[in-house]
């Protein structure tokens, strides 16, 4: 059988199967944390045991909605592993090591919405969650990480495996606890999963010693409402203030050559409906960031396509060349911007975001607008005037004649790249075709993680992971593993180059024994590809550590039970792709790209969006 | 490790431009960023850059802030500034009258841009509650310091003088030293200082400015709990 979604089968509403990450806006998931709450109070409970710590975080965690965690035991965690079996609703996955469970939290939150969660032990167990807290830091992902730590009486002594990774994760958290006392733990994880989930998302990482999760205790858990009233610190503004959203109103009605700039703020917000009702009503159309990808159809006429350093030429000159930019849930981050003294001069800025340490940041706005990227944008469609397309003909018409000119560089639709060999744009825009562009495609960092976000073609939101602002290597295979677990109704394709694969392809046992069915698909090119393509172009080709030899990876697949297929010419990458899709549960395909193929457009850092380099060892670029 | 080696802070050795001298081909012709697509219409000219997020000119800010009363706010807050590049002159933290808020004074540099990021940059903070920049409000401010000071028989009267001109306070005297404390703003303590220099200063402890604002208007009852 193969997980294929059937295309007979309407793709229906964009919601559907989603979860939301709102508590008490009547979603499904909103729903289930309800019914958990009720059902999973201690009482309800017969142990025949003394309730401790331990129990109090899995009751915890249950009333969260909380049904999959990644972990690793170690041996102060060893008391939460000792009442596990107590909690089979609430599902254990063993991970090979602490960093994948991080990943696959992280991959498990950015498709269903919901905060991910993963666990791991003292020392190095919670250093080796570090990188991937990192990531959901820098991207604003909804994660809680829970590690144990040595006995309170052990704190500050240097005991075995003990660190202060309460210290060390402090600046890539939105907050951190060190819990020494198992009655705190219904609050601190209440409060911990409050703020992962409310307002900007981010990482919350709870420490809790030994002693805690061994501790007796009657504790009880606390309403939404006792959690919101222990953090008087902690109140987001969602909704956007009048006076400034009159004001991008008027702004948008004077504007001629206008651009909105979507960012990962709508997917979080779940404002992709609403986005798209005021690109329609507006006939503004829309461009993306990395992390942006899925926020808009791409096959929508209004959408236009993705910015930044290795995003489309056509979108890099709408931007250069608008009188106004509405920026919504996005940071202006230098990958998007370039040198932002000459980003976008003609443009005036209408800045949408929901935290307001992101406004004036990077680059001065005229209109700031602090606010959920939802509310804002339902409150704002209104006050719009309505303007048709054919008012925009002339401003349309160009920016389309753009795209034509763009779209046909860099692009190999015969699969062939110099000499014939593999090409890779070919190979991921295969994958999006094959797959009905409705799977979820989860990228790892560098070369293929650009092709990715160019060619592949995306039509749902929350369909495109990525690393975006740490961009971690290896990040693609884990955070596959936790999405193909998050939404089971989408195929899953890990899309990852021979560097990212050979930092974190432990987690291919991990697949297997899980039995999560992730396609991977290696672009195999033998090289540190982005690595090559700078040393190439900004480092005069003086190449170091750009060539990456690799093993056998069909053999390697096949060493964990695996089914690999290989693809070394343009005719065999349909045949690998569907025979991938065919088998039943995890399968890896080693696609052998062109060594030497560059990702372009390119713009050098410290540059500006206008200062692309499209072409460089000659015409078959 | 990442795939991105324009982050590694070395300067490019050559840029593209310039390596197209060693025959590669195709490739902008020009070092110097060329100008934005001109929107069509009447001839455009060449847009001035794009004003960087704030004035460059750099003054002594005062903030205050309210936070929880917690272990670790302190070194959230310090971590923080560390962290987003910002240089604290002076920071005086203590309890407020409620048990669960402690009340910080922070001074630095910067221009208001920056400080403005600053201070959002705290409120992202979980446990801060409430942060003013009072720099341009009518305040009192005040900071106290102990100065240990070499005083020997032949000097001792002359600097008892200059305290009292001063309005310190001696609060220990002792064989050779006297220790003085001095309260003011922090300029009126830089001239005691550099008054008292001349005789030899042993030690010097400063706690750091408190300010509050002049006026019935309370940063505490503003905070919506």
């Amino acid at each position: 059988m193969t997980m294929k979604t059937d295309p007979a089968k309407p793709p229906g509403p964009a919601t559907a199967g989603r979860r939301s990450h709102v508590p008490g806006d009547g979603s499904a998931h909103a729903a289930a944390v309800e019914r958990a709450q009720k059902g999973m109070l201690h009482e309800a409970r017969d142990l025949k045991r003394t309730r401790i710590g331990a129990d109090v975080l899995c009751e915890a965690l249950l009333r969260q909605g909380v049904d999959v965690f990644f972990s690793y035991p170690g041996g102060v965690i060893l008391p939460l592993y000792d009442v596990l079996g107590d909690y089979p609703e609430l599902r254990h996955v063993l991970v090979r090591h602490e960093q994948g469970g991080a990943h696959a939290a992280d991959g498990y939150a950015r498709v269903t919405g919901t905060v991910g969660v993963c666990m791991g032990t003292s020392g190095p167990g919670a250093t080796n969650l570090v990188t991937g807290i990192g990531t959901a830091m820098l991207d604003s992902v909804p994660m809680v990480a829970i590690t144990g730590n040595v006995p309170s009486a052990l704190i500050g002594k240097d005991a075995f495996q003990e660190i202060d990774i309460n210290g060390i994760t402090l600046p890539m958290t939105k907050h951190n606890y060190l819990v020494r006392d198992a009655d705190e733990l219904p609050r601190v994880v209440a409060e911990a999963f409050h703020i992962a989930r409310t307002g900007r998302p981010g990482p919350v990482h709870i420490d809790i010693t030994k002693d805690a999760l061994q501790q007796e205790t009657r504790a009880e858990h606390p309403t939404h409402a006792e959690v919101i009233e222990g953090l008087p610190g902690f109140r987001p503004n969602l909704e956007g203030h009048g006076r400034q959203l009159k004001t991008a109103a008027t702004e948008i009605a004077n504007a001629k050559r206008p651009v909105i700039l979507a960012g990962h703020g709508v997917l979080h917000a779940q404002a992709w409906d609403d986005l798209r009702a005021f690109a329609e009503k507006t006939s503004i159309p829309v461009a993306w960031t990395l992390l942006g990808i899925g926020a808009m159809d791409e096959t929508h006429p209004l959408a236009y396509g993705y910015m930044g350093m290795h995003g489309w030429k056509h979108v890099n000159r709408a931007i250069q060349s608008a009188d106004l930019l509405i920026a919504i849930g996005m940071r202006f981050d230098d990958r998007v911007t370039g040198n932002v003294r000459t980003y976008a001069p003609y443009a005036r800025i209408v800045h949408v975001d929901i935290d307001p340490a992101e406004i004036g940041k990077n680059v001065a706005v005229e209109v700031p607008i602090v606010g959920d990227a939802k509310r804002v944008l339902q409150a704002l469609t209104p006050m719009v005037p309505e303007t048709k397309i054919e008012e925009r003909r002339e401003y349309l018409d160009q920016l389309a004649d753009w795209k034509r000119d763009s779209e046909a560089s860099s692009w190999h639709g015969s699969g062939a790249w110099r000499d014939g060999l593999l090409s890779a744009d070919y190979v991921v825009e295969r994958i999006g075709e094959l797959t009905d562009h409705r799977a979820t495609y989860v990228a790892d960092v560098g070369q293929n993680q650009m092709w990715l976000a160019r060619y592949t073609g995306f039509r749902e939101p929350n369909s495109h992971v990525s690393s975006g602002g740490l961009g971690t290597m290896g990040f693609s295979v884990p955070a596959a593993m936790g999405a193909a677990l998050g939404r089971p109704d989408r195929e899953t394709w890990a899309i990852t180059g021979d560097g990212g694969f050979q930092m974190t392809f432990q987690e291919l046992m991990t697949l297997v024994a899980d039995d999560i069915p992730v396609k991977i698909a290696l672009l195999d090119n033998k090289k540190l590809g982005m690595i090559r393509q700078w040393q190439e172009i900004i480092y005069a080709g003086n190449y170091h550590s750009a060539s990456l030899p690799g093993p056998d990876f069909a053999k390697l697949a096949d060493a964990f039970g695996i089914p690999a297929f290989r693809a070394r010419t343009p005719g065999e990458v349909d045949d690998a792709i569907r025979a991938a899709q065919a088998v039943n549960g995890p399968a890896l395909i080693w696609f052998e790209i062109a060594e030497e193929q560059n990702v372009f457009p390119m713009m050098p850092a410290g540059k500006g969006l206008s200062d692309l380099i499209e072409k460089w060892g000659g015409a078959d670029e | 490790m990442s795939g991105d080696p324009g982050s590694n802070g070395r300067t490019p050795r050559d840029t593209p431009a310039s390596a197209t001298s060693t025959a590669k081909a195709s490739s902008p012709s020009d070092d110097a960023p060329t100008i934005a697509e001109a929107p069509p219409g009447p001839a455009h000219t060449a847009p001035p850059p794009r004003a960087l997020p704030g004035s460059g000119e750099t003054r002594r800010h005062v903030l205050v802030a309210i936070v929880m009363n917690k272990p670790g706010v302190l070194n959230r807050v310090s971590s923080l500034m560390r962290a987003r590049n910002f240089n604290i002159d002076s920071l005086a933290v203590s309890k407020t009258d409620r048990e669960d808020t402690s009340r910080m004074t922070i001074t630095l540099h910067g221009d208001d841009v920056a400080v403005e990021q600053a201070a959002k940059q705290l409120y992202r903070l979980i446990d801060v509650l409430k942060v003013q920049d009072v720099t341009s409000d009518p305040t009192v401010e005040h900071e106290l310091a102990f100065v240990k000071i070499r005083a020997t028989d032949s000097n001792r009267d002359e600097v008892l003088r200059l305290v009292e001109l001063s309005r310190g306070r001696v609060v220990d005297l002792a064989d050779g030293s006297v220790i003085v404390e001095v309260t003011g703003t922090e300029s009126e303590i830089d001239t005691f200082v550099s008054l008292v220099r001349t005789y030899g200063i042993k030690e010097l402890v400063r706690t750091g400015a408190v300010v509050m604002a002049r006026g019935s208007g309370s940063i505490e009852e503003a905070i919506k709990r």
